[in-house]
């Protein structure tokens, strides 16, 4: 497999909201508004790409044995860098997805990747995988925020272009698993034919 | 009064899974059968009961004594880990029945973020240790309550003819959906 295709399996055929099913509950949780779900992707794609990197720099060194506490010490200072630097710089965007920063040390995507592939293969291959992984995250989640915001509140990014409210329900929890069940059922039947 | 409020808020209210998202993976993972719904249940709990306690005191005695706050998230996944492990060891030990029934359900936990959610809710939410540990278990319980919920509809999801673009997750999000509106209806039962 070469790097191109390396990078690119995150993006639709392994993609791993829509067609893995992992770390629904950030998904969820943060996709009210695209800006929302956006941030939320990409405070993981950081993670992941750290975490990716040192976890296959380490693999030879660590031992068989204690290995998944030692990716999870690796993956939690990525977390509480990230943690750190989002309470400085976006402190707005940190007060919305408030619990689910430091909750992205249980998010099953990194420790996946970590567990099935960075502990197999090089740096640079680990890092790819981690940044394909992470972008087809912020995508699902962009796309997902984007389609509730629509629908819920009659916006994009935050600009309003319909008068008065929109479907509110897609905004509040239930709209997510629906938007979410009726988004990968989309993708199963698009994958069939 | 106050231990019954925190009780109906976390079960009903702002349940779990439904109306918080923590936990959703396990939520659509073992909820075929409403026995396995049942294990899972217990074994969670147990774990979050411990982990609470346990996580609680960590944070009072140890991180801020030390002014070192800022380890909670690498502390407290390192402790939730060490305690399941150490669960399991002692089940296996003392009970074997109990063992077998919540063995496998056990490794899962780890990851589930409702364990490590309810943790930090404990902390940020100023709870002392019985209120926490109260908060703890009625999370615990909306969780077994949803989850058996899912499983039982799940069960009977089977005998019906679903599109098959539908099948399996799609289909369990969309139930869970319906579920949220419902557990809606329990909004403003407590100021």
């Amino acid at each position: 497999m070469n790097q191109l295709q390396n990078f690119t399996k995150g993006l639709l055929n392994e993609n791993p909201i829509l067609v893995l099913v992992l770390g629904t509950c950030p998904t969820l949780a943060t996709t009210s508004s695209s800006l929302n779900g956006m941030g939320m992707g990409i405070a993981t794609t950081f993670v992941l790409i750290g975490s990716n990197a040192v976890i296959a720099l380490l693999s030879n060194v660590i031992p068989d044995k204690v290995r998944i506490p030692a990716f999870i010490v690796v993956i939690a200072s990525f977390v509480t860098i990230v943690d750190l630097v989002m309470q400085a710089y976006v402190p707005a965007l940190y007060e919305t997805l408030g619990i689910f920063i430091p909750l992205i040390v249980v998010n099953c995507i990194v420790l996946g990747r970590a567990e099935a592939f960075a502990s197999k293969n090089n740096v640079l291959t680990s890092l790819i995988d981690g940044a394909g992984m992470g972008l087809g995250f912020t995508l699902a989640l962009g796309v997902l925020g984007a389609f509730r915001e629509i629908v819920g509140s009659g916006a994009i990014f935050g600009y309003k272009f319909i008068q008065g409210d929109g479907v509110l329900i897609f905004v509040l929890a239930p709209g997510a698993f629906l938007a979410l069940g009726y988004l990968i059922a989309l993708v199963n039947r698009i994958k069939k034919t | 009064m106050e231990y019954i409020l925190i009780i109906i808020s976390a079960v009903f209210i702002n349940n779990v899974v439904l109306a918080q998202f923590l936990g959703v993976c396990p939520f659509l993972g073992v909820s075929n059968k409403v026995n396995t719904a049942l294990g899972m249940s217990a074994a969670v709990t147990f774990v979050i009961v411990l982990a609470t306690m346990v996580t609680y005191l960590v944070q009072i005695y140890i991180l801020n004594k030390l002014g070192i706050a800022f380890m909670q998230t690498i502390t407290f996944i390192l402790v939730i880990a060490a305690l399941v492990q150490m669960v399991e060891i002692i089940l296996k030990k003392i009970s074997q029945p109990l063992y077998q029934a919540l063995g496998i359900f056990l490794p899962l936990i780890t990851t589930n973020c409702a364990v490590l959610g309810v943790a930090i809710l404990v902390i940020k939410k100023d709870y002392n240790l019985l209120e926490g540990v109260v908060f703890g278990g009625s999370t615990a319980i909306g969780f077994g309550l949803a989850l058996v919920i899912l499983a039982g509809i799940r069960e009977q999801l089977d005998l019906l003819n679903i599109p098959k673009g539908m099948k399996g997750v799609p289909v369990s999000l969309v139930i869970a959906g319906i579920l949220a509106m419902a557990f809606m209806g329990f909004t403003g039962i407590v100021k």
